[in-house]
């Protein structure tokens, strides 16, 4: 029940963006044509992604300096939202580009490295699910935690820049920034990003407060039957 | 300023006109205002989506106290 202040911006901020994406102009172009709109919605699901998984790797550093087990379900709840995100990322660029590049899956170098990022992160929930003892799930997922971080920024940000890509702004294509993204869609571009990552703030928050109560709740089961233990 | 100037002035203008009117948009739902039912739809869904999401968070807000 912390501030509501932000929560009713990215409410008015995502609204703003379901109404003006659809009626605002936005440039005529061959083969994209009105699909271009779909950079409001595809293109931010990454960007939330991406800030999700930033707020679980400084929480996996978190927990290795501070050994607090909260630490470790700030990044857990920040990590599994990110893994949502990035499957909405997934699933809505596979539609995109079934329709402008002709199929859903082209082997392209961004979709590639992405699905390996992915990848590494579904390994991280499945790492967790193997390990029965908390203090050591807690300590292996974050230091996994750290790497999958680390893999992911140069399989998304650094090698589809060097090959040939079909995305905007790789290997020669020009990025949207560049004259495609004209003042009207930065409009509602910039917006969108911002709404859609305080929407998955807000969902991964929500999450983290939900597995607190709970862990809090399980302790002092614990806590109460130690102490029956220790006076029967 | 001949008439040669003026035709190719005029013609660069048609071209230009047309050029921009190719490229296939969904103009005639937007000249209709059907776009608009798209809007009111998603906008419903969405409305509805963050009111789901406000439940949520009271909920978790008064499972908070209550555990305090």
């Amino acid at each position: 029940m912390r501030s509501w202040g932000w929560k009713i911006i990215c409410i008015i901020l995502c609204m703003y963006v379901v109404v003006a994406g659809f009626l605002l102009p936005v440039p005529r172009l061959d083969i994209l044509n009105e699909t271009i709109r779909n950079l409001y919605f595809h293109v931010p699901m990454w960007f939330t992604m991406i800030v999700l998984f930033g707020a679980a790797f400084y929480y996996s550093i978190k927990y290795l300096r501070t050994g607090n087990l909260q630490d470790d379900i700030y990044a857990v709840q920040f990590t599994n939202t990110g893994i949502f995100f990035s499957i909405l990322g997934m699933l809505t660029g596979m539609e995109w580009a079934q329709y402008t590049w002709g199929a859903a899956w082209s082997n392209d170098p961004k979709q590639l490295g992405t699905a390996m990022s992915m990848l590494i992160y579904f390994a991280y929930t499945i790492l967790r699910s193997g390990l029965k003892d908390d203090e050591k799930k807690a300590k292996i997922s974050a230091v996994y935690n750290v790497f999958a971080f680390a893999m992911m920024v140069p399989l998304i940000f650094v090698l589809p820049r060097m090959v040939d890509s079909l995305h905007p702004g790789n290997g020669g294509n020009p990025a949207f920034a560049k004259y495609d993204l004209d003042s009207d869609m930065r409009k509602v571009f910039y917006p969108a990003v911002a709404g859609w990552i305080m929407l998955g703030w807000w969902i991964a928050t929500l999450k983290t407060r939900l597995a607190l109560v709970r862990y809090k709740g399980e302790n002092t089961l614990q806590f109460e039957l130690e102490k029956k233990q220790t006076n029967g | 300023m001949g008439k040669q100037a003026l035709t190719t002035i005029f013609l660069l203008l048609i071209t230009a006109a047309s050029a921009s009117a190719e490229t296939e948009m969904a103009d005639t739902m937007r000249s209709n205002g059907k776009i608009y039912v798209v809007v009111v739809v998603l906008a419903t869904i969405f409305a509805g989506i963050f009111a789901y999401l406000i439940m949520l968070d009271r909920k978790i807000g008064k499972l908070e106290k209550e555990n305090k």
